[in-house]
């Protein structure tokens, strides 16, 4: 029997009409765990680096992580895999909601799809049966909308649904797969599943997921439970209010937006508002809130309440969760009216809440700068919010100007050309990020910017605090309940960083101190992302539940996986090298890993240098980043450094 | 007749508070499984969450009795400008739904309050919902006495819905050959 996952999974071909279910290699289970690390194993061995994202045989897969259905909180998450038209690199964004349980139950691991369908087709994944439906009448449907209507034509209320919306039709590069009060929203993925003619995928499981040593599985969970419950009335002090508690932030619960409207950037990330907040604005954005937000809700097994449903007078009600409530309005120089009525449509379009309005953004500052013409920009509406509803909906349907926004800020400023580069200014590897501009160079975040795979700093980060405490008595409060270090040394480099001095940024952490923070920060994400937990209970907050201490335990209880914490970090480790090692197959090196120019006004080039090259001697790759035949070795992956070698990658590079 | 004490146990449901997370129905189901806790499908639970997020529906419903027979009527609710489904408010396990029965046999569920062995110090889904969407409580009442009426046990209850299903003369005949065979 195998406990925690199914042991199969669902290989769908497109192009030949074909369904399969397959049993997976236990093995393989045990070298990778589960989400991610399977899903980067299934794209290496089976896509090879020249494929472009928008061929036949890119792969577009829907894991669940290895815990995910058992009872452990918040194990909920589907981790899409594939690769990215927009970064043309490995692209792995992920979901919460209800529907990798769900996907569970009804007896796979995975969804692995390939090829494409000549029509618009959904999925109707129910336990056995599994048929590849006609989606012509959904066609340019909304995403929400198109959930709703599967579920009635199915007339299987329970079904779940992860649909895309337009932009996922037209293969926009910012499309985004959503589901419900989830999306998996980065890199473009809804446009390749747009390109391979798949509307959407249903599900629906009856079926039991087993759990190894039971009694000792249900323990660790009560204990996670109890824990969630106390942290929760024990915020963490001296940290702005998002960061103090647990889940990802908790945007719909909180009013308090002076952190973000002071310290983010407002239009195309590119002013920072100091003075903004004030009581006025408070009173205005809470009432709004208040007004629209109908209930606090959370995924799949979770006590959060990280999402809401939101239902503006006028428009359909749709679910939200996380900082979308304050990009649109950020990028428009709005209010947050405005952002909760924009954000309902760019749902249904299904489209990324974080790259989106930058690129709208970007688009009005090419055309305020001469750049984009009226001619570009005929029909454009005077007013500031009429613009972004109007170039939202020229960019989802690919016409004019729109056809060229669609493909994200980093590419359309080649296309436009006439200086339209210099705008691309908040670009990494191709990718908007944060709109976040700052004065002295961190270097905990400048390596996690640079080297992240997931090339999205919200899902690197986390664990350690992101900035010094003030005074040695909050940084000795901070560390007395820190259970959660995988090493003791770690409370000693927060308590001895300072805000100013000798110890503080950007020399201290120092190099070594530096690569090692990233190094825990990196190994939790990992270790989440492969089990299938959401990241607002494990590696995104401050002091959360799930730990390096306590998940080799919840692991081999739970799949009967023998697991201690050196073999866990290693399995952390092997993934993510070889998620690297996909990227550095597709061209990733050094000179890709950079932060913006402008991130930070304070820039050091020789600690920068050295960083890099310590982070990559830690991680055991050489200095372009390139995994060494030595540590792939170590780690079992042998294969992996053949085929780098056939490549010539290893050799002409490491040699 | 004379008056005796008993305690009454009370699950009482804010849907206010619930933030729609089913919670209660992976515990309940992985509680009573056998051995316990060694699998989890919210399809064996005897909670069960009734949600249409975007109607803000949300109704933690348990399972009730057994019914042989669909009811006379299937009943709407509008709370609060909010339409509850047909069925939406029933705990009966009843042929007109799939809701309230083992996925694989077929055979009805109930709540038991968690009174199983060891008895729990509150039902499992109370003890999960740290929002405090389900709170338990227990008070005391002074009842006549009654007979005890032939209470049906879990086993007779079972092979009722079978009796129903397949008609007596089949079970019969299986427990039989059943019987044979062990």
């Amino acid at each position: 029997m195998r406990y925690g996952e199914t042991g199969f999974n669902l290989e769908i071909d497109l192009s030949r009409g074909n369904i399969e279910r397959v049993e997976t290699d236990p093995r393989l289970t045990e070298l990778h765990l589960g989400g991610l690390g399977t899903n980067a194993k299934i794209l290496w061995d089976r896509v090879p680096p020249e494929t472009e994202p928008f061929s036949p045989d890119n792969l577009l897969i829907f894991g669940t992580g290895l815990l995910v259905g058992t009872p452990a909180p918040g194990a909920n998450r589907t981790i899409v895999s594939t690769f990215s038209p927009q970064t043309l690199l490995m692209a792995y964004s992920m979901m919460g909601g209800f529907w990798a349980p769900e996907l569970k139950y009804a007896g796979y691991d995975k969804v692995i799809i390939r090829g494409k369908s000549p029509n618009l087709v959904y999925l109707w994944i129910n336990n056995d049966k599994v048929e590849i439906r006609d989606a012509s009448h959904l066609q340019g449907k909304g995403a929400g909308e198109t959930a709703e209507l599967i579920r009635q034509e199915l007339k299987e209320p329970k079904a779940q649904v992860a649909a895309i919306g337009l932009a996922g039709e037209n293969r926009v590069y910012m499309a985004s797969i959503e589901q419900g009060r989830s999306s998996a929203s980065r890199q473009g993925i809804g446009a390749v599943m747009g390109d391979k003619g798949i509307k959407a995928i249903a599900v629906r499981g009856t079926k039991d997921v087993n759990i190894a040593r039971p009694a000792e599985f249900i323990e660790l969970c009560n204990e996670v439970m109890k824990y969630i419950q106390v942290r929760s009335e024990k915020p963490v002090p001296g940290v702005m209010p998002i960061l103090a508690g647990l889940g990802s932030p908790a945007e719909m619960a909180l009013f308090d937006e002076e952190w973000h409207t002071q310290n983010f950037m407002w239009g195309n990330a590119r002013e920072r508002r100091r003075d903004f907040w004030n009581k006025e604005i408070e009173e205005k954005w809470k009432e709004t809130q208040k007004s629209v937000r109908t209930r606090l809700i959370s995924c799949y097994n979770c006590p959060m309440k990280c999402g809401a449903t939101i239902s503006v007078p006028g428009i359909s009600t749709y679910m939200m969760k996380c900082f979308s409530k304050l990009t649109y309005t950020m990028a428009a120089f709005s209010d947050l009216d405005f952002g909760f009525r924009i954000a309902q449509r760019a749902t249904e379009y299904g489209v990324d809440g974080f790259s989106t309005p930058q690129v709208m953004a970007f688009g009005l500052e090419l055309y305020e700068a001469g750049i984009l013409t009226d001619q570009d920009m005929a029909g454009m509406p005077s007013d500031n919010e009429g613009r972004f509803y109007w170039l939202l909906d020229k960019i989802v349907r690919r016409e004019g100007i729109g056809d060229v926004l669609a493909n994200g800020v980093y590419w359309a400023a080649r296309q436009i050309g006439k200086g339209a580069e210099a705008y691309d200014h908040n670009t990494i590897k191709k990718h908007e990020q944060l709109p976040l501009k700052l004065g002295m160079l961190n270097p905990v975040y400048f390596l996690m910017y640079s080297t992240g795979e997931k090339i999205n700093i919200t899902q690197i980060e986390g664990q350690f605090p992101q900035a010094p405490f003030p005074t040695k008595e909050e940084r000795e409060d901070f560390v007395k309940d820190w259970i959660q270090v995988p090493d003791e040394k770690f409370k000693q480099y927060l308590l001895d960083w300072e805000l100013r001095g000798e110890n503080s940024n950007p020399y201290y952490p120092t190099v070594e101190m530096s690569c090692e923070i990233v190094d825990w920060q990196e190994t939790m994400h990992y270790v989440d992302d492969a089990l299938g937990m959401c990241a607002g209970l494990s590696s995104f907050p401050l002091k959360p539940p799930y730990h390096i201490h306590n998940y080799p335990t919840l692991i081999s209880s739970g799949t009967g996986i023998d697991m201690d914490e050196a073999g866990l970090w290693q399995i952390a480790k092997r993934n993510r090298t070889l998620l690297r090692a996909i990227n550095v197959r597709r061209g990733l090196r050094r000179a890709d890993e950079k932060p913006p120019e402008d991130h930070w006004k304070k820039r050091f080039p020789e600690l920068e240098a050295k960083l890099l090259d310590e982070y990559y001697k830690l991680k055991g790759w050489d200095n372009q980043g390139i995994p060494t035949k030595e540590s792939l070795h170590e780690l079992g992956m042998d294969y992996v450094s053949e085929d780098l070698e056939q490549r010539g990658i290893i050799k002409n590079e490491q040699g | 007749m004379s008056k005796v004490k008993k305690k009454i146990k009370t699950i009482k449901i804010d849907v206010d508070k619930c933030n729609g997370c089913r919670a209660c129905e992976v515990i309940c189901s992985a509680f009573h499984a056998n051995p316990k806790y060694s699998s989890n499908n919210p399809e064996r639970s005897r909670i069960r969450m009734i949600r249409e997020p975007l109607k803000d529906v949300y109704l933690p419903v348990y399972a009730g009795e057994y019914a042989p027979a669909e009811c006379m009527g299937r009943d709407k609710y509008v709370i609060d400008g909010k339409e509850y489904d047909e069925c939406g408010l029933c705990k009966a396990s009843c042929p007109s739904r799939t809701l309230f029965k083992e996925p694989d046999s077929g055979l009805p569920l109930k709540c038991d309050m968690c009174e199983d062995d060891p008895p729990q110090e509150k039902p499992l889904c109370v003890q999960w919902c740290i929002n405090d969407a389900l709170i338990y409580e227990e008070r005391e009442e002074e009842v006549e006495e009654e007979e005890e009426k032939g209470k049906l046990e879990d086993v007779e209850i079972g092979l009722e819905s079978m009796v129903d299903k397949y008609g007596l003369q089949k079970v019969i005949d299986t427990v039989a050959r059943m019987s044979q065979k062990g």
